[in-house]
């Protein structure tokens, strides 16, 4: 269960992240990296919390 | 009933402001990397780096002198504030009582405790940029110093009274909360500013350098504006955190430390943060300025949502919040010190109601590159003061801890190392016309030396007259 939230949390920061470069090399529109990033700020924020500062 | 249990669960709030850290309340590494990642990724790098756009700083200016000035203050705080932190283990203010007694404590802590709130204000004003974006709120420009609407006053005491809420569950909640908002909101900051480039005409890497100097940092400064050189950005970089590292006000986070050399975590936020951010913000208010032609509105929340979205204007909002967070709670130990009775909840709550009510003003936002030099240069003797009580003092055969071996409650010494420096500082200022950014380090040594020379004094006196 939590290797599974950590791999939803780093596909939030991908998703955070990765379509800006899109947008740079001209693959992307801006507004829909604005609209992935909305994605990734929901998916890190639902999930990160359940493992983050949590003692193993 | 439940107004009982929240009401125990924050008196049960214990953040040792009296005492030693214990072993068993020490914090790992990651705990630092990210509290400091968090809390200098934060509103009001959306305001510094724009800040350096509008002075005119030039594209070489921006790399090389973030780059210096920002290793700078690691090492402060790796070098000068770490060791101390870990050896002692007490608050600043604690530690400040026993070396300038409490009399001279008070009056610090009082000022400190005012400068705290200002820095918090001016990132909750921050935040509430954002916050105002859904309402069409009224956006501040570079000229305000007053509230401009009504929304504008809801806004921030809407975003004051979270932040202070969270801030009275003490220290362990708000590195909670940074650490898992930290890795994102780097990443916004970054994907907001890669994702408006080809705006600014970067459609290639190779690109980038030129339209630095042409289009981003172009070295000519907005209408009303000074100029920054080199070294208003190196040195505003390693004084940005002055208070913090050189200052000692750090002693009450890396008192948790294990070993000293975790200040060197504080990299992550120089670099993730200052560095990176402060870059980033400045690109997001070059595609502003370009599309308004050189409007004077200054308003983060509406610039981050422009590139970034939603996510942008939540990063506004978080940045300002896990930063006033902090800056809260080290204002409330500071008043804390004065009153222990006090619970810590309770101060924090009456120091987050002086906090909003600075952060109505934009003034704190429009001067904050100033008002950030000036608080750092206030409450750095102090920090001057402990170095020189650890270090050399016992070197001249003098005692340490000054009003708590000689049992009294005002180091004349260190009243004379602060007030005689500041006085220095404004007479540089005035007489020569050094700017705020630049007086912190001829201050530095000027308060060291009157810290051991008045002391030599006080203290040799002592010794022939017989310690009373």
């Amino acid at each position: 269960m939590r290797s599974l939230l950590k791999l939803l949390s780093l596909i939030g920061l991908l998703a955070t992240i990765v379509p800006s470069f899109l947008v740079f090399i001209g693959v992307m529109t801006l507004d829909n990296n604005k609209l992935i990033m909305v994605f990734g700020t929901i998916l890190w924020f639902a999930t990160a919390p359940f493992w983050m500062n949590k003692k193993v | 009933m439940a107004q009982i249990h929240i009401t125990e669960q924050l008196d049960a709030v214990e953040e040792f402001e009296q005492k030693p850290v214990p072993v068993s309340k020490l914090k790992s590494w990651k705990s630092f990397l990210g509290m400091y990642a968090g809390e200098h990724t934060a509103g009001t790098e959306f305001v510094i780096g724009p800040l350096f756009v509008a002075h005119g700083a030039s594209a070489n200016d921006i790399v090389w002198g973030l780059l210096v000035g920002n290793l700078l203050a690691v090492l402060s705080w790796a070098f000068l504030t770490g060791p101390i932190a870990v050896k002692e283990r007490v608050t600043l203010y604690y530690l400040l009582e026993k070396i300038s007694g409490k009399k001279l404590t008070t009056v610090y802590n009082l000022v400190n405790a005012l400068m705290f709130c200002f820095l918090a204000g001016s990132m909750i004003a921050v935040s509430a940029t954002a916050v105002g974006i859904p309402f069409g709120l009224t956006m501040p420009t570079l000229n305000d110093w007053f509230p401009n609407s009504v929304g504008w006053i809801v806004a921030v005491v809407a975003v004051g009274a979270v932040t202070t809420v969270v801030a009275m569950f003490g220290y362990n909640l708000v590195s909670k909360f940074a650490n898992i908002a930290s890795p994102w909101m780097i990443l916004v900051f970054l994907a907001s500013a890669v994702a408006v480039l080809p705006e600014l005409g970067v459609h290639s890497l190779s690109d980038f350098w030129a339209r630095a100097n042409d289009t981003i940092w172009t070295g000519t400064p907005m209408e009303g504006q000074s100029q920054f050189t080199f070294w208003h950005i190196m040195f505003f970089a390693w004084f940005a955190n002055m208070a913090m590292h050189i200052g000692m006000a750090d002693l009450s986070i890396l008192r948790y430390a294990k070993k000293w050399y975790y200040g060197f975590n504080s990299g992550a936020g120089m670099f993730l943060g200052h560095y990176m951010a402060w870059m980033a913000s400045g690109i997001l208010y070059a595609l502003f300025l370009k599309e308004t032609s050189f409007s004077t509105e200054f308003a983060p929340g509406p610039v981050a949502y422009r590139a970034a979205g939603i996510a942008g204007a939540l990063t506004v909002i978080i940045a300002g919040w896990t930063t006033a967070n902090p800056t809260i709670y080290r204002a409330g130990l500071a008043l804390q010190a004065i009153r222990p009775k006090w619970k810590t909840w309770k101060v924090t709550l009456v120091v987050g109601l002086i906090t909003t009510l600075a952060s109505v003003f934009p003034a704190l936002v429009m001067k904050l590159l100033n008002f950030v030099a000036l608080y750092g240069l206030i409450l750095m003797p102090m920090g001057a003061v402990i170095m020189m009580d650890e270090y050399i003092i016992p070197k001249l055969n003098l005692s340490r801890k000054y009003a708590e071996t000689f049992n009294k409650s005002f180091n004349l010494a260190a009243a004379v190392a602060w007030g005689v420096t500041l006085l220095f500082s404004i007479w540089l200022n005035l007489t020569f016309g050094v700017e705020v950014f630049f007086l912190g380090l001829p201050g530095w040594f000027v308060a060291s030396a009157l810290y051991l020379v008045t002391s030599y004094f006080i203290q040799k006196n002592k010794i022939k007259g017989g310690i009373e």
